[in-house]
């Protein structure tokens, strides 16, 4: 099963590279964009074993930094 | 006196011969060179230095690998123990993601990689990493970053005044980090995370000294101890 994980910025935080990136959009002429936030976004592929206590483990202390940063699992149907 | 200390090598560490040498220098004795993958630290040790580079490529976040290797689950039981570790540059980075200091070092605010000599205010002299220095003193360390903007809430930022744990604080905004912090200490006052580099103003050839007195205020403790 394809779970994806998306971590973002907490509200607050900085964000450096979206602001660049917002930039960049109205470099293309292109107004309107209030606001830009970048995040990522992790892709597991993950067996049946795998318990959603698990996924919220691995979130927690790898792959999303709590101090600054939230984060949303999101299963796909297999 | 022989004076017991380690440095750190995670892949893509680049500071860490510039630590050691640092080290080896002030104290006159060599330190022990450790591997990532290890599990182990020597016995002993009266010193861990974690040094600056871009630890497994900064994948993920900047020192968030490192933070979960092998030997770092040994320098984190080092640390409780209260054996004194001293993290530049990455090696703060490390040292936050590991949970031994609070908060986190962001994408510098200005977006660039910063690289250049800054001032640096002494806050707190009566550390076992800053007793050479006094409590005011501009010194001028050289920082080299990209990811030195350091964050912490408001109330974390409040507890780290009131308790003295802002050890530098920079003279001029470098990278927009909270409060001008520019390295912080845990609450026993044995771990020290910050992002100018020390090792790099040890002689006179290195443009200046003033880094020096970092360790020999870490080995004039050890002495007095």
């Amino acid at each position: 099963m394809k779970v994806r994980v998306f971590v973002s910025l907490k509200n607050g935080v900085l964000d450096p590279q979206g602001r660049a990136i917002h930039h960049a959009i109205e470099g293309l002429g292109i107004h309107g964009v209030q606001d830009v936030r970048a995040g990522k976004m992790i892709e597991l592929d993950v067996d049946d074993t795998v318990s959603d206590e698990q996924l919220d483990t691995m979130c927690k202390q790898l792959l999303a930094n709590m101090v600054i940063e939230n984060y949303r699992i999101e299963r796909l149907a297999a | 006196m022989s004076f017991r200390s380690a440095v750190i090598t995670f892949p893509g560490s680049n500071c860490d011969r510039d630590m050691a040498d640092a080290l080896e220098k002030v104290s006159g004795t060599a330190p022990h060179r450790v591997w990532h993958a290890d599990a182990e630290l020597p016995q002993g040790l009266d010193f861990i230095a974690l040094p600056g580079g871009f630890s497994y490529g900064d994948y993920l976040r900047s020192g968030a690998m490192a933070a979960r290797s092998p030997i770092m689950q040994a320098v984190i039981a080092a640390a409780n123990r209260g054996v004194p570790v001293l993290g530049v540059c990455n090696g703060f980075q490390v040292l936050t993601e590991s949970g031994l200091l609070p908060g986190a070092l962001l994408r510098n605010a200005g977006m660039n990689f910063v690289c250049r000599e800054v001032a640096l205010t002494v806050e707190n002299s009566q550390s076992l990493f800053t007793g050479r220095y006094s409590a005011g003193q501009t010194i001028t360390i050289p920082v080299a970053h990209h990811d030195g903007n350091y964050f912490a809430d408001t109330e974390t930022l409040d507890r780290l005044e009131g308790d003295g744990r802002v050890a530098f604080r920079y003279g001029e905004d470098v990278n927009g980090s909270a409060r001008g912090i520019a390295g912080v200490l845990n609450p026993a006052g044995n771990v020290l995370g910050m992002m100018p580099h020390p090792e790099r103003m040890i002689e006179a050839e290195q443009g200046g000294t003033d880094g020096r007195a970092l360790f020999e205020s870490a080995l004039n403790a050890l002495a007095s101890a």
